[in-house]
């Protein structure tokens, strides 16, 4: 039983395309309004701003200054890195499997399932399976993959993807995720109580035991990937991963080739500004590190282990003027802090990552066709460059991406025209110069003594809903040639 | 972030010559903004000139990723402004493109790059100028009212604008100045944004609107005129009777023309 909106994306269907009418949607959507004034502005952005004033004054961007270096550093010799790598977890007793696209990934995995004659696949959270599509990929091939983190599982119930890389039901009220837990925990007793995110957590946590126990394989991200021991790692806050990653006799991680980071030392630098940047704690209530599958005295954890790198075009980026976009460590404070995800939210944009960095991403995934206009889904106010945790330049990497659709014709042609006209002009003072001393006058005639217009043609994306300040009746080069006669 | 902060400041540039650029939007909608500009300079002891060739720094084409565009019009505003010591700008946006863009505009261009380069370590945006590199004090100015002041954010987190207005404000007799929620989130104007997408602007300038009416002042200050004007235009379409005035106008005590976006009064210009 789906309840997903009609209009929703999945990670072969995005709907980029339609950023405009989706944000229309999201606009009118009173609970989602509701959810992101509380998680973005009450939530996330001041918790953050308490926990870098926890720290000694400047710590927070010296911490920031490191780990854009040691990001920098890993992506500069991303190749080192992730032989060193492989060779860690090969000698730890794991596999590293390569996936140059995101079909390569799922038939990896799900090769790795079918020799496990898995049936039951209990998963951590993790965008990269979201970007390649895993659930509904494993589901068509016999398995039943099973969320196991909250938001996510809420998610799997509902049939619809992620809103926010961290939190990704946060656009869902209580009420709502109490409707969908009512109409599949169909055994549970009807009469109970379940309106506090307490009890919900816990009949989550009811439900999901026996699947923890009973999983054949687990999957799981991984947040970092350290090349000097072959370690991936995980954060998370309510313990699901560990469960995944150690009851299964088989446990996948999944990750991407620029998660790396050279050393122990840097992952341990990173994790400070990650949960900071993210939740505004000083740290996960969890942070697991795996290195292998279980070691001969070791009383539990996985037999296999199995780590997927997924390239899905990280590769090409690395050498483009995107490059620095995969500094990213996912912590989402670029789109808590964007005034545009603050207004509209994730599904808006149409795709696996929103907000300011999905904006950088997506074109580069789903390609500049479909996702032309989310770059010009900003104001490019710089919130979310400030904010970075390794300080990507955002703003500039979404101008760049403005600069590419612009060549390939993505711009209107109002647009083109209308820019190319006004260039001709702007770069010839005197015909400007007659110009605007004519259209100010007709324009100030038009306005008369009220002081601003309602309506102006071409532009009522303005003046749909603001009045158009009048101009005073001159320009300021006319006036101060008479003045100064 | 580019921070213009002169490590020598409160040089003594008395009787130089500055050139003012008045930016496209002042020249066509607010003339006062530029005469408050170049009262201000005056008074502050430097001679003012306002060249001719000067349009428009090129944002509208560099936001829209016509950097062809963009280009044409940023030499005609380099050749407008070759050989004068500074560039004074009312505004952070248009100051922040030449400062923290042009460089990156002329990249590949041998020729143009020099230039753009020392128009960007020339240029100033006005309040900046007035307090980091002049070290003027306002004296003998009133504003009768209490005033907000939106730190627009090209301004903001270019050039970190966010004390100089504040302290030259503080110079205003009879002004009260009160900080409202989230001075420094956007407006929602974005330039060519807040067209394209007028809808979400909208709900971006709500927040904004929400925030100013919040703290009941009678004014709202600002020192970018594109963001006022939003600002304008949504508490005007909401009923909403708060004063908007660029900085300067107040600060050269020249708030004797209406309001941004208000109806014309008897004390015309």
């Amino acid at each position: 039983m789906s309840h997903k909106k009609a209009n929703l994306f999945t990670y072969d269907h995005p709907t980029c395309h339609n950023f405009s009418a989706n944000a229309h949607e999201a606009l009118l959507d009173k609970n989602l309004q509701t959810q992101l004034s509380r998680i973005t502005r009450e939530g996330f952005q001041q918790k953050r701003f308490d926990a870098i004033h926890r720290l000694d004054e400047g710590e927070f961007d010296l911490l920031r200054d490191r780990a854009q270096e040691i990001k920098t550093d890993a992506l500069a010799n991303l190749d080192v890195y992730l032989e060193r790598f492989e060779q860690n977890v090969t000698a730890a007793g794991g596999k590293v499997h390569w996936a140059a696209s995101a079909n390569d990934a799922r038939e990896i995995i799900l090769k790795i399932c079918q020799d496990a004659n898995a049936k039951t696949v209990t998963k951590g959270k993790s965008m990269v399976s979201e970007e390649i599509g895993l659930n509904q990929y494993l589901e068509q091939n016999g398995m039943r993959p099973v969320e196991t983190d909250l938001g996510e599982y809420i998610l799997q119930l509902r049939d619809e993807p992620p809103s926010h890389i961290i939190a990704p039901a946060f656009h869902l009220a209580k009420s709502e995720v109490e409707d969908v837990f009512r109409r599949h925990h169909g055994d549970l007793d009807p009469a109970r109580d379940i309106s506090q995110p307490a009890q919900l957590l816990n009949e989550a946590r009811q439900v999901l035991r026996g699947d923890f126990i009973s999983a054949d394989v687990g999957i799981t991200g991984a947040n970092m990937l350290v090349a000097e021991t072959g370690t991936a790692l995980i954060v998370t806050n309510e313990g699901n991963g560990d469960l995944t990653q150690s009851l299964p006799p088989v446990h996948i991680a999944l990750s991407s080739i620029e998660k790396i980071v050279p050393t122990l030392e840097d992952a341990s630098t990173l994790l400070r500004v990650l949960a900071r940047s993210a939740t505004g704690q000083d740290v996960t209530v969890y942070t697991t590190f795996f290195t292998g599958p279980a070691r001969p005295a070791d009383l539990d954890g996985p037999k296999e282990f199995h780590l997927v790198l997924l390239d899905n075009g990280r590769s090409k980026t690395l050498g483009s003027e995107f490059s620095e976009a995969l500094r990213c460590i996912r912590c989402g404070a670029c789109m808590n802090h964007c005034p545009v995800f603050g207004s509209v939210g994730g599904h808006a944009y149409g795709w696996v990552y929103p907000g300011p960095i999905g904006s950088v991403l997506t074109p580069l995934m789903v390609g500049i066709d479909e996702a032309h206009t989310l770059p010009d889904a900003s104001t490019l106010c710089g919130r979310c460059q400030a904010v970075c945790p390794v300080r990507i330049p955002l703003p500039e990497l979404l101008r760049r991406h403005r600069v590419k659709s612009f060549t390939a014709g993505k711009a209107g042609w109002l647009t083109r025209v209308g820019l190319r006209l006004w260039s001709f002009v702007a770069s010839r003072p005197k015909l400007y110069h007659a110009i605007a001393s004519f259209k100010v006058r007709a324009w100030k005639i038009i306005s008369g003594k009220r002081g601003y217009i309602s309506y102006v043609p071409f532009i009522g994306g303005w003046t749909n809903t603001r009045d158009m300040p009048s101009p005073q009746g001159k320009t300021f080069m006319d006036l101060w040639k008479q003045k100064n006669k | 972030m580019t921070n213009q902060t002169s490590p020598h400041k409160k040089t003594n540039l008395k009787n130089k010559t500055v050139a003012l650029f008045a930016t496209c939007l002042v020249d066509v909608m607010r003339p006062n903004i530029g005469f408050a500009a170049a009262k201000l300079l005056t008074d502050a002891g430097v001679h003012v000139v306002v060249p001719e060739g000067q349009t428009c720094c090129g944002q509208p084409a560099l936001n829209s990723g016509a950097l062809d565009d963009a280009r044409k019009v940023a030499r005609t505003l380099i050749d407008a402004f070759a050989g004068y010591d500074y560039v004074i700008v009312p505004s952070g946006s248009c100051a922040g493109t030449v400062v923290a863009h042009y460089s990156e505009l002329f990249k590949d261009d041998k020729k143009w790059k020099p230039a753009a380069d020392d128009l960007a370590a020339r240029t100033f945006e006005l309040t900046t100028f007035l307090v980091d590199i002049m070290g003027a004090d306002i004296a003998d100015v009133s504003y009768d009212g209490v005033a907000t002041y939106h730190d627009s954010c090209s301004g903001l987190r270019e050039l970190g604008i966010k004390d100089q207005p504040r302290k030259l404000l503080g110079g205003v007799r009879g002004l009260e100045l009160t900080e409202m929620q989230e001075a420094d989130v956007c407006c929602g104007f974005g330039g060519l944004f807040s067209i394209k997408l007028g809808e979400i602007s909208t709900a971006i300038v709500d927040k904004k609107t929400d925030n100013i009416i919040a703290t009941s002042a009678d004014t709202l200050l600002g020192g970018d005129l594109g963001c006022l004007m939003n600002m304008s235009g949504r508490l005007s379409r909401r009923g909403k009777n708060v004063k908007v005035y660029h900085i300067a106008e107040v600060l050269a005590g020249m708030t004797n023309i209406p309001p941004i976006g208000g109806p014309d009064g008897e004390d015309k210009k």
